[in-house]
């Protein structure tokens, strides 16, 4: 896991050729025929269908429509939206802000009910206290993302009419709309965050509540409160720092039901349409930078480590 | 677990001032079924492409209440004999670049749709030879052949006229900010998430406009487009599914409204489509007719659609011209289909796999049929497919059965011919009958709308016969909106109109 | 109690995994798991015996009907008793969330003893293959090979099983990297044992605990993944019930019929639950390295 930065990013690049080579061949893979459904109401003309098969070079063998493809991306094309003529480029420079919104936003939700909740049932261990927020804990891995969504519009917004059900204000427009847009969202998609959080923050609290420093700590007369929040959290909160990373670079691909559930037109929607869409370019471009983006953050996510953790530093 | 409580409370703080969703601009709002393809009318190829057209875009005719066919940029036509179209200009209009809309953008536009790469017009007017400019305002089509349904094409996307300069600068990218000489000009388009219009304040018919800006937002799943109606978010939804109408009708601010539309649903048989032909509801038409015997189409709108669609047995639907009144839907008859299936000597029970894309109303319709058959000796296998890998499969024959609905033009031509004619792409099952190839070549050529009904008539007796195509139902247009919203024309092919609607003051 | 239950030299030692469910037993929320899984497994086999209604038989004239004595969970959209179709249901699901997983592990497991134990370029290859697999969003991936293979429930968890099994293989190579440290493997090298018998003999044994971790919190997700598949329309083939594919159905018919919505979405959390707390209670017993 450790070893210098440099051989890391080496290690990325088959990685990352790895992954457009899996895409490639995933939507090869896939039945469907994207001259027909881009012919649309039109495809009752065998014509049109074949001039557009021959447009897309979808008759040409498959290891030149790769390197066509390919060749693009090292030069710093990803190729145009079959079906909406758009680059893939300035889609993916759409849609990303709104699902990193999205998944900041979760992240914050994780971070601020995950962690706090960690604490409380680790300082107050078999008590009432711990049970609940462990209940809430797992409940939150267990509630599938898509069911806690659809019963929150059908609760918070068509009965209550407190959040608009669905769609997205940008950020910049005004971000009160926005936020209001993207609150259930966000949570709906931090919830299972904040129950991992939450389990890892109290499992490293109980850790460092059962140390030496700890015990002097207390020892010295120093307040429980004190204690435990200038102490043991600090400690406890270095393996949940860095996990939290894993956890936000899992988060962008999370968003893909979350984002149809609630009709945010971030990555993971653009993503879902253009697959039953067999817009391969836009898939292809999409799958590359998520997963650069990935491997990006796990490697950071390493290296924080590595920084954070004086234990593994010396061994 | 406090802060999860903070949570909740600024969950519940932030709610106060949501959805204050009236604008001050006039500004329409309007949900779309899904998110359109490219908006270039030489290329567009979805449904909903088309109603966000008829914001920004006039075409040389259009069609009224009662699918009439009325004049728009074009003020009339003459037919000088059956191969020769006159068409006369609107004077004064302009597109939205401030050109002139004359005799020589029709020229450019129609060999626009008829030469460029990619264009999905070629096929819908492939009868014009030539366009010749008589003098700025009137232009002359000199055609192939008699092409009667070539007017109702001017009527639909071909009938669009772009701004020549623009489109001959932009090319390829005309879709990404088209113009055109429509009441809106397109201002930007998020994928997925908006397009947005802004008045074109020297459209030629501005009088009938009363908005400053019009937003089409595309929301797919319908509960959600019902909600954001309800939340007051939208001012109009083009489709609102038959079991959310009850809704829309309790809810005191908005109200429906209800025409037949042009489409409809049915069953395609591969009755000749490859190695999957050979089976026995393949190869034997009586078979297919017992199958259709076992359906009864009233319960099956019943329970899916709450009873609002209409049942049919022809690809028209009785708002049309074309529509056959002595073809009716046969009521369900078990004795007769049993007999049948008896006659054929096939042992029961027949497997038939029928494939259906997954949406959740056809699942649902698919689910009806599958009980219904039962008793008539077909054990139906429910094959559930999203819905472009139920396309690939069609077109490769790959499927015995296919649910598959289409959403209807207003001239017959356009529901039927590349279903049923050989050789053409939505004739899935490859049926093959010379007979109905040269009535639907007879059709195209004949004068008048009775002379082409009459030879549907007979083409109906034969499909009836040979069965390749079970029709069940003609769904029905069904629009919700605020009952502050005046002046909604419904036209029944679903197009949303703007031109006469406003808000109530 | 020590971490160090690994044996020195014997070879067959008593295996760490049955000490761990002598304590599994007295392990409390870990029973309530495997009580609810149990209770799910049991409604599953017994379903034809528990169900009131057939899960299948349509009634046109009891549509979208509301909770009742005769329905206790409503009727759904053509009239089917929801109560009989969640309890049939459990099938499909159960078979989704144990098939798929033991797919993964049959894939995930050998390969990440082969890596772990083989390094080298070996390791490289397949820890690469592994890293494209899990920077592909997994939605992505088993969506795709969803509709390659064919969407039903087999197809369903093929694409799940191929889906997870990355993690497995991670698992499996970072728990072999451990136990090789440990001095038995030293000592049965110098033995003279050939590297086949070393890792089948001995180190496979020792990975058997986290594998076994790792296989129930997976099955709880791949529960969730098949409902996720059936809710875009890629799972159980209708008229059978599998609870994402009524949660699809049930979409459309929210705000007419939320029951519709709510059980199916109840029976996942259960089930889905039983197998968290279970997997909990066996890290927290089985688990040696957090344990120290």
């Amino acid at each position: 896991m450790q070893g210098p930065i440099g051989a890391r990013l080496v290690q990325l690049v088959p990685t990352i050729f790895l992954v457009s080579i899996i895409v490639f061949a995933l939507q090869q893979l896939m039945p469907g025929d994207p001259a027909v459904l881009l012919a649309g109401e039109s495809a009752g003309n065998p014509h049109v269908v074949a001039q557009i098969r021959d447009q897309l070079l979808l008759n040409r063998p498959l290891w030149v429509q790769y390197l066509h493809w390919i060749d693009g991306v090292l030069h710093g094309n990803l190729g145009y939206s079959w079906r909406l003529s758009e680059p893939v480029s300035e889609l993916i420079a759409q849609k990303l802000p709104v699902t990193v919104q999205l998944s900041v936003m979760a992240f914050l939700f994780a971070v601020v009910i995950g962690v706090p909740a960690g604490v409380v049932s680790a300082v107050k261990q078999g008590t009432a206290w711990d049970w609940a927020a462990n209940a809430i804990g797992l409940s939150g891995l267990s509630i599938p993302n898509f069911w806690l969504g659809i019963v929150l519009i059908l609760v918070v917004s068509v009965d209550l009419g407190w959040l608009p059900p669905s769609g997205y204000v940008s950020l910049a427009r005004d971000p009160l709309r926005s936020i209001e847009t993207t609150i259930m969202p966000a949570f709906v998609l931090g919830n299972a965050i904040a129950a991992i959080l939450m389990r890892h923050t109290r499992s490293a609290m109980l850790q460092a509540l059962a140390q030496d420093y700890v015990r002097t700590a207390r020892a010295k007369g120093l307040s429980e409160t004190r204690v435990v929040l200038r102490h043991a959290l600090r400690n406890a909160l270095i393996p949940v720092v860095t996990l939290g990373g894993l956890q936000l670079g899992l988060l962008l691909s999370g968003a893909v039901l979350t984002e149809q559930v609630f009709d945010i037109p971030g990555l993971g929607k653009l993503v879902v349409d253009s697959v039953f869409n067999r817009d391969y370019p836009v898939i292809q471009g999409v799958v590359l930078v998520t997963a650069l983006l990935y491997v990006l953050i796990n490697l950071v996510t390493d290296v924080l480590y590595a920084v954070i953790n004086p234990r593994l530093r010396g061994g | 677990m406090r802060s999860f409580l903070l949570a909740i409370g600024l969950l519940l703080g932030l709610a106060g001032p949501a959805l204050a969703a009236t604008p001050a601009d006039r500004t329409l709002r309007i949900g779309l079924r899904e998110d359109p393809d490219i908006l270039d009318p030489t290329l567009s190829g979805s449904y909903v492409g088309r109603i966000v057209f008829a914001g920004m875009c006039d075409k040389l005719f259009d069609y009224d209440t009662k699918l009439d066919i009325v004049p728009q940029l074009a003020t009339g036509y003459t037919y000088k004999d059956p191969t020769h179209l006159i068409l006369h200009l609107r004077p004064g209009v302009l597109f939205q670049d401030g050109e002139k809309f004359n005799a020589a953008a029709v020229k450019y536009t129609l060999t626009r749709d008829l030469t460029m790469v990619r264009s999905l017009r070629k096929g819908q007017i492939n009868d014009i030879k030539s366009i010749e400019v008589i003098n700025p305002l009137t232009v002359e089509l000199v055609l192939k052949a008699p092409d009667a349904a070539l007017l109702a094409q001017l009527a639909g996307r071909p009938g669009i006229m772009l701004a020549p300069d623009v489109a001959a600068k932009e090319g390829k990218d005309f879709g990404l900010h088209p113009v055109c000489a429509g009441p809106f000009r397109f201002v930007k388009r998020i994928p997925e998430q908006k397009i947005v219009l802004e008045r074109f304040k020297r459209y030629w018919d501005a009088k009938a406009i009363h908005f400053d800006k019009v937003e089409y937002i595309p929301i797919v799943n319908s509960a959600v487009r019902l909600a954001n109606l309800q939340a007051g978010a939208l001012d109009l939804v083009e489709y609102i599914v038959p079991t959310d109408v009850p809704a829309v009708e309790k809810d005191p601010k908005l109200r429906i409204a209800m025409d037949t539309s042009l489409g409809y649903n049915g069953i395609t048989f591969n009755v000749g489509n490859g190695p999957e032909s050979k089976t026995p509801i393949g190869e034997h038409a009586r078979l297919r007719r017992a199958f259709a015997l076992a359906i009864d189409r009233k319960a099956l709108i019943h329970v899916v659609y709450d009873g609002l669609y209409t049942p049919i047995a022809q690809a028209n639907p009785p708002s049309s011209q074309f529509y056959v009144p002595s073809v009716q839907p046969p009521a369900r008859d078990i004795k007769k289909a049993k007999a049948l299936v008896a006659a054929t000597g096939v042992k029961t029970p027949i497997k038939v796999t029928l494939m259906v894309p997954n949406s959740p109303d056809l699942l649902q319709a698919a689910q009806v049929i599958q009980a219904m058959e039962q008793p008539a000796g077909f054990d139906v296998k429910i094959q559930a497919m999203e819905f472009a890998s139920s396309l690939a499969a069609a077109r490769s024959g790959h499927f015995q059965a296919y649910m598959i609905g289409w959403s209807g033009r207003a001239d017959a031509d356009g529901n039927m011919y590349s279903f049923l004619h050989s050789g053409y792409g939505f004739n899935y099952g490859h049926y093959d009958d010379p007979k109905v190839d040269a009535l639907l070549d007879a059709a195209r050529r004949a004068p008048t709308v009775a002379a082409r009904r009459a030879i549907y008539a007979r083409l109906w007796g034969i499909v009836a016969k040979d069965m390749p195509v079970i029709y069940l139902w003609s769904p029905k247009n069904i629009v919700g909106l605020k009952k502050t919203l005046l002046g909604f024309r419904q036209v029944p092919d679903g197009i949303i109109r703007l031109q006469g609607m406003r808000f109530a003051k | 109690m020590s971490a160090a239950v690994g044996p020195i030299a014997a070879p067959a030692p008593i295996s760490p995994f049955r000490l761990g469910l002598r304590r599994f037993r007295r392990h409390r929320t870990g029973m309530v798991g495997l009580a609810l899984v149990l209770g799910f497994i049991a409604v599953a086999a017994l379903a034809p015996l528990l169900a009131p209604y057939s899960p299948i038989a349509a009634s046109w004239d009891a549509i979208r009907l509301a909770p009742s004595l005769a329905h206790p969970m409503g009727t759904d959209e053509i009239g089917r008793d929801e109560l009989s179709r969640v309890i049939w249901g459990a099938r499909a699901s159960l078979a989704a969330g144990v098939l798929s997983v033991l797919m993964a592990a049959a894939i995930g497991v050998p390969a990440g003893l082969v890596a772990g134990f083989a390094g080298g370029w070996v390791d490289a290859i397949l820890s690469r293959i592994v890293d494209a697999m899990l920077a592909i969003p997994f939605l992505i991936l088993a969506i795709a090979l969803a509709a390659f293979l064919g969407p039903n429930l087999r197809n369903a968890m093929i694409a799940i099983g191929v889906t997870s099994a990355p993690g497995f293989m991670r698992v499996a190579r970072a728990a072999t990297l451990d136990t090789m440290t440990f001095d038995f493997i030293e000592a049965a090298r110098a033995l003279g044992n050939p590297p086949w018998r070393i890792a089948l003999r001995h180190v496979a044994p020792n990975i058997t605990a986290p594998v076994l971790v790792q296989a129930t919190l997976s099955i709880a997700t791949a529960i969730i993944a098949e409902a996720s598949l059936s809710f875009l329309g890629l799972g159980e083939q209708p008229p059978f019930p599998s609870w994402g594919s009524m949660l699809n159905a049930a979409q459309q018919f929210l705000t007419q019929a939320p029951w519709l919505a709510i059980f199916p979405g109840i029976a996942i959390f259960l089930v889905v639950l039983g197998f968290n707390l279970m997997g909990d209670g066996l890290r927290d017993v089985l688990d040696t390295r957090r344990r120290g």
